[in-house]
């Protein structure tokens, strides 16, 4: 699980759409490109920053839900306190699942 | 060459009527019937001699996939300038619009973007002066 985590966010564009889900929570697809295009110059393909998407998702530092007929993405920190808690609180084992 | 008519497909034309005129605030430019559709377009009454809208049916196959994939990843089917998109947002909210984009400043324009109710999104754009 915290494997997981580091690798999702080894990456500078997954960081990025971090970034962005922390300034607003609930976005679709469509506002995660545009957000990448316009703010950061990643002219990314939509299956690009899908596949961003999914590896932040198995990671559970990001949620998807469906509303109705739409899907949105949240951003969820809860990951990053388990993996933090090791130095924060050296007491805390790592988490060797 | 220039645009002459764009369309977007609509669920039910009655309600995309509604929807177009009473809410956005175009008006009905043609309303023509063609069996048991109708040829549906409205303007901007601010260029009521510009391009016009087709309100098409969507009943072809092809089109509610086409719809649904696009809704889910919040991409609009169309793009109407506004004057101010801030305050299209709020005026359209208050009348009960869903919105699946709140206005997003990006460089030298902003955008929002809508659901129409006939089964798409509408992005709202203006560019800074």
């Amino acid at each position: 699980m915290a494997e997981d985590v580091f690798k999702a966010l080894a990456d500078p564009t997954r960081r990025r759409i971090l970034d962005e889900l922390a300034e607003r929570d609930g976005q679709s697809l469509f506002e995660i490109c545009t957000r990448l295009v316009t703010k950061h110059g990643l002219g990314l393909s939509r299956q690009a920053v899908s596949q961003h998407l999914a590896v932040l998702e198995s990671a559970g530092l990001v949620v998807s839900r469906r509303e109705g007929r739409y899907k949105f993405h949240d951003l969820n920190t809860e990951p990053l306190e388990r993996v933090m808690t090791r130095w924060l609180k050296p007491d805390a084992a790592e988490d060797i699942s | 060459m220039r645009i002459h008519i764009t369309s977007v497909f609509v669920d039910d034309q009655d309600r995309a009527m509604r929807f177009y005129t009473e809410v956005l605030g175009f008006v009905k430019k043609h309303d023509v019937p063609v069996g048991a559709d109708r040829w549906l377009t409205v303007v901007s009454p601010e260029d009521p001699d510009g391009t016009e809208l087709l309100l098409e049916p969507s009943g072809h196959p092809a089109v509610q996939p086409y719809k649904t994939a696009l809704v889910e990843d919040g991409i609009p089917a169309a793009s109407f300038a506004v004057d101010d998109v801030q305050t299209e947002f709020d005026r359209l909210r208050g009348l009960g619009v869903r919105f699946t984009q709140e206005p997003l400043e990006m460089g030298s324009i902003t955008t929002a973007v809508l659901d129409d109710t006939c089964g798409n999104l509408i992005q709202l754009v203006h560019t800074k002066a």
